[in-house]
Order: structure tokens, then C-alpha cells, then sequence
């Protein structure tokens, strides 16, 4: 059993580097797309700054259809965006297109709430003593709801591996990719318990690192 | 020098407060001219617009704060007095109405200068409304960070800054590790950073114990004469007016229904609502048991000024033949001058009883009698 394992270690190697490229591109998309974007959705909304219900309501609804399409079908929806985009529909990159989009509204979403949560009363205090909408965007929305964005990142980065390996179906490649491979069709039940267990480790590690830094960046 | 003299008419002011009220139209063509006033409302009013109808929050609203002074706002909750306070540095935008500002009408500002004017008037708030994430000493630089000082400046001021509110061993700590009082003391540092001529302050002391609202108020005021800063506070405790106000405007219903300097508030209430506020903050009650109990009639004598220091009841005792009981009594001090309210139980032959009450109403600042029992037996 552990030589069919130890045979098998390249493959997983493969296997996990295709799962972090997949994972590794729609999550940086998720932060530098998708909290402006959740940002953008909190400011425009009624009694702050940039209040535009039109712009908030189109965004939220637009939002709300992505993040209600079921992921496996999402990625087959977008196939023809992929294959404009990169030119191909298979491979990690080729799966990363459909997971970006799909961490992007949803991080959105998490930033939103995160911001949500900053405490009005700064917000006024730092209007009264004369700061501009982008001080106040930088110097304390992002900075009060930094605890709330890291804990979203890291619930976004564990979410986006499971999806990842349903990439796996239009030949994303990845971790889970391999574990149906081997483990459905080739009744190698080690070989998925092994890459299950692989999973849960990495699952462990993301999460206690995720709540050691917003624990960390947490003061109150 | 105009500003000098602005300071100069407002210590008269405060030390006159009580005996008599100043001539207004004498002072007013000095105002024209140094600009005396810290801020002016002009027929403010607000309204705000809920789903089933606009509610006005304030109704035509005028009246000055002037340079140097405390002046304080109270009201019940509703009563519109921290809208008002808001359009000050315009949190709050009047539906109609001017308010300036050291003379600049804040309302007629480009955003530009109203940053500009803002980072000048300094705000304290009920729940201080720190930043959690960032240091005290981060905290205290923000505001210096948005008006685009250096690190140097920063560096230099944030230790005084400290020193002032007394919080120089905390530079490095997180809001969260603070009580209440030195949260507030952050908030005050805060307020100062940017050296402002006006500190607003709405319900400073709300949240926190008698103590601490003590020391608080007493920064505040401590603050005031060292600086010289103006500042306009709101708060619904008769008793934070009464320990650091000079002047105060009481409001009900978006209105301010009366305003005097704080010792004639206390002394002389017109308004029915103020009257409650002063009775409430006296808090001269007699146990109904007592009273039922009681024969004779009550009085109730206020002293105030300089009055108040006269032996008036020990004369009254000598001079007529009435049995003269002290059934509650209490004196306060505001703005160092007195205030004494006793409640007195008569007994005695009437026409005796009438003749003591013409006296007591001759040489106090007001007799009345609040309560009287029919059954009046004669002393003997």
C-alpha cells in the first residue's frame, strides 16, 4: 500500500502545485478585485458617502446571480470567456478563470459584511476632524474591518479549495482532480484517503494561520 | 488683539453671570466689530425624512456662542440638541439657517475648506469613537496625519498632548486595554491635536461614573482657561451644566425654549421645562408621610447672590413669635456663587405666620408657600 503511495508521490506532487496555482490566482483576484468591490458596495449604499442606490442595487443583484449559479455550472458557463481569455479551456490557468470569478463575489460579499461592521461613530469622528473619503477609506474603514477581512480571506481560501477540485471536471487538474481519479474510478481507496488526508492538513494549516493573523490584527 | 478682547468681554460676562443680566444693545456694536462670537446660528432648522412623514428635528434655532466661553445645551433626549451641535461642523447639513463659525459661514464652504475649517474644531464624543485597530498614540496623530503634518511636528506634540489628558504612560496601548475615562481623555488628546478654537462635545460624560464624569469636566474646564478654546457641550444632566457652564440653552422639542447664564437658570427658571430640570437636579423632595404629618405651612425660601450669606432666618426667628422648623435645605455654589434653598415648616397665630412671610419675601430672593395644612392649631 505505501509503495502504490510512494509511486504515486510525483503525481501528488503535480497535483498540488496545479491546486495552488488554481487557488493562488483566484485568490489574489479575490483581494485586489473583490474588496474594492465590496467596498464600492458598502459606500454606495444608503446614508454613506458615495450613497447611489442605482449603482448599489445593480451591484448587489449582479452579486447575488454569480454567487447563485452552482460552481460546476458556473465553470461551464464561462468555457467561452476562458477560451477568449487563455486561450484554452483546459489546466489549471483555464480553471482559475471560472474560480476567479467565483472568489471575487464572494469575498465581495465577506468584505461588505466585514465593513459593515466598523463602527459608525469612527466614521463620523474622522469626518469631524476633516478627513477626505479616501483618508477615510485607507486610515480607518480598511484598518477597523482588517480583523473581520482576514477571517473572510481565510474562509474564501478554504472555500476556494474545495471548489478547485471541482475544476477538476473540465480538466483543471489539482488535489481533488487526483482523488476522484484514483479513488472513483480506479477503486484506490488509499490513494484517496491519502490525498483526504493531505487536504484536511492544509485545510488545518490555512485556518490556524487565517486566526492567528486576524487575532493579531484584532485590538478591541 | 480683536481676539484679546473678545476674551476680555467674556470674563466680565462670566463674572457677572447671575446678578445681573448685560445690557445686550450696549455690547453689540463691540461685537460687530471683534467679531466676539464663536458661533452663530442663524434660523437653523432640520428636518428629517421618514418614510411616513418630516419630522422637524429643530425649529429656527438662533442664538451666539461667545469666544472663550463654556456654553452648554440640555435638553431630554429628543429635543434636538445634538443635531444642533452637528451642524456646527456640519455632520449635519440645516435644511435652512447659517451657522459661522469664528465668523466664516460653515454652510456656504466648498468641501475643501470645509476640511480645512473641520480640522479646526475638535469633537469629543458619548462613546469617544476611537479607532480600536490603531495606538493611543496613533489614535491622537490621526488627525494630524489627515491636515498633513510632519513626523517631526507629530512626534513632538503627541507626547504633550499625552501629558495634558494625563495618559503618558499609555502611548503604546490599544484602545480596548482602557476604562471608560481614559478612553475619553484619548478622545479629548484627539480633539486637540490639530489646536482648534472650538471643542465640541456631545454627551461627553454620558457613559461614564459620577468620578469620572468629575474628573472629565474638570479637564474640560481645565482646558478652556489654559487655551483659551471655546467650547459648546450638550448634555441631558442638569448637573454637568451646573458644574462647568457659563452660559446654557435649554431646548425641548427642536426649540430652545430659554436661555441665560447658567447661575440665573438655576436661580430664576421661566420655562417649564427648565423648571423641571433645576427641580430635578436639586432634587428638593419631602416624603409625603412627612408632609401628611405636618402642621403649619411649608415655605420654600431661595437665596441667591450675595444675599444668600444674610442671617435672614435667624433675624426672622427674633423678630415674630413663629416656630420656624428646617425640614430640607441645601446650598450650591455655581460659577462660585451661591444658591441656598431651604424648605421651612411655620407654626404659629396666622396673622404672625403672614407677617414672617412678608419678611422672609422682603429679604430673600423669593418665598412661596408650596404647601399649607388647613388645621392650623396656634402655637402656644
Amino acid at each position: 500500500m505505501s509503495k502504490q503511495i510512494l509511486s504515486l508521490l510525483p503525481d501528488l506532487g503535480k497535483a498540488f502545485w496545479e491546486t495552488f496555482q488554481m487557488v493562488g490566482i483566484s485568490l489574489s483576484l479575490a483581494l485586489f478585485l473583490g474588496v474594492p468591490l465590496g467596498l464600492l458596495l458598502f459606500i454606495t449604499d444608503k446614508g454613506l458617502f458615495w450613497e447611489n442606490k442605482i449603482f448599489n442595487t445593480i451591484g448587489g443583484v449582479l452579486v447575488n446571480i454569480i454567487r447563485s449559479i452552482p460552481f460546476v455550472i458556473l465553470l461551464v458557463i464561462l468555457l467561452p470567456l476562458t477560451q477568449k481569455l487563455v486561450k484554452t479551456t483546459i489546466g489549471p490557468l483555464a480553471a482559475s478563470v471560472s474560480l476567479s470569478v467565483a472568489a471575487v463575489v464572494f469575498y465581495a460579499r465577506i468584505a461588505e459584511a466585514s465593513l459593515r461592521e466598523v463602527d459608525k461613530g469612527v466614521i463620523e469622528a474622522a469626518t469631524a476632524m476633516g478627513a477626505s473619503i479616501p483618508q477615510i477609506i485607507t486610515q480607518v474603514l480598511l484598518v477597523e474591518a482588517l480583523p473581520g477581512l482576514i477571517r473572510g480571506f481565510t474562509v474564501t481560501a478554504i472555500s476556494l479549495i474545495g471548489y478547485s477540485a471541482m475544476a477538476g471536471i473540465v480538466g483543471g487538474g489539482g488535489v481533488g482532480d487526483l482523488a476522484i481519479r484514483y479513488g472513483y474510478y480506479r477503486y484506490q481507496m488509499d490513494v484517496m484517503a491519502a490525498t483526504v488526508v493531505v487536504l484536511i492538513i492544509l485545510v488545518q494549516i490555512i485556518q490556524t494561520l487565517g486566526d492567528y493573523s486576524a487575532k493579531t490584527a484584532d485590538k478591541a | 488683539m480683536p481676539y484679546l478682547n473678545g476674551l476680555k468681554t467674556n470674563t466680565v460676562n462670566r463674572e457677572n453671570t447671575g446678578c445681573r443680566e448685560i445690557n445686550p444693545p450696549l455690547l453689540l456694536p463691540a461685537a460687530l466689530f471683534l467679531r466676539e462670537n464663536m458661533i452663530k446660528f442663524e434660523n437653523i432648522s432640520i428636518t428629517f425624512n421618514t418614510k411616513s412623514d418630516a419630522v422637524r428635528a429643530v425649529k429656527n434655532v438662533s442664538f451666539e456662542v461667545n469666544k472663550g466661553e463654556i456654553f452648554g445645551i440640555v435638553g431630554t433626549s429628543g429635543a434636538g440638541k445634538s443635531t444642533l451641535l452637528r451642524t456646527v461642523n456640519l455632520l449635519e447639513r440645516p435644511a435652512s439657517g447659517k451657522v459661522s463659525v469664528d465668523g466664516v459661514d460653515i454652510t456656504s464652504l466648498d468641501k475643501k475648506s470645509l476640511r480645512r475649517a473641520r480640522q479646526k474644531i475638535g469633537m469629543i464624543f458619548q462613546h469617544y469613537n476611537l479607532v480600536h485597530t490603531k495606538t493611543v498614540y496613533d489614535n491622537i496623530a490621526f488627525p494630524m496625519r489627515i491636515s498633513g503634518k510632519n513626523g517631526k511636528e507629530i512626534s513632538k506634540k503627541v507626547p504633550e498632548l499625552l501629558e495634558i489628558v494625563g495618559l503618558s504612560d499609555k502611548a503604546r496601548v490599544y484602545p480596548g486595554q482602557l476604562s471608560g475615562g481614559q478612553k475619553q481623555r484619548v478622545g479629548i488628546a484627539r480633539a486637540l491635536a490639530n489646536d482648534p478654537h472650538l471643542l465640541l462635545c456631545d454627551e461627553p460624560t454620558s457613559a461614564l461614573d459620577l468620578e469620572t464624569t468629575r474628573s472629565i469636566l474638570e479637564l474640560i474646564r481645565d482646558i478652556n482657561k489654559r487655551y483659551g478654546i471655546t467650547v459648546l457641550l450638550i448634555s441631558h444632566e442638569m448637573d454637568v451644566i451646573k458644574s462647568i457652564c457659563s452660559r446654557v440653552a435649554v431646548m425641548s422639542g427642536g426649540e430652545v425654549v430659554e436661555l441665560n447664564d447658567v447661575y440665573s437658570i438655576f436661580s430664576n427658571p421661566r420655562h417649564e421645562i427648565t423648571k423641571q430640570l433645576v427641580r430635578n437636579s436639586l432634587n428638593l423632595e419631602i416624603p409625603d408621610g412627612i408632609l401628611g404629618n405636618m402642621k403649619g405651612s411649608l415655605v420654600k425660601v431661595l437665596y441667591r447672590g450675595p444675599s444668600a450669606l444674610n442671617p435672614v432666618i435667624s433675624n426672622a426667628i427674633r423678630k415674630y413669635p413663629v416656630d420656624i422648623n428646617i425640614l430640607h435645605g441645601r446650598i450650591e455654589y455655581i460659577n462660585n456663587q451661591p444658591i441656598g434653598i431651604l424648605l421651612v415648616n411655620l407654626r404659629g397665630e396666622n396673622s404672625e405666620v403672614t407677617k414672617l412671610i412678608k419678611y422672609l419675601k422682603d429679604n430673600t430672593a423669593s418665598t412661596e408657600v408650596v404647601y399649607e395644612q388647613t388645621d392650623i392649631k396656634p402655637a402656644s
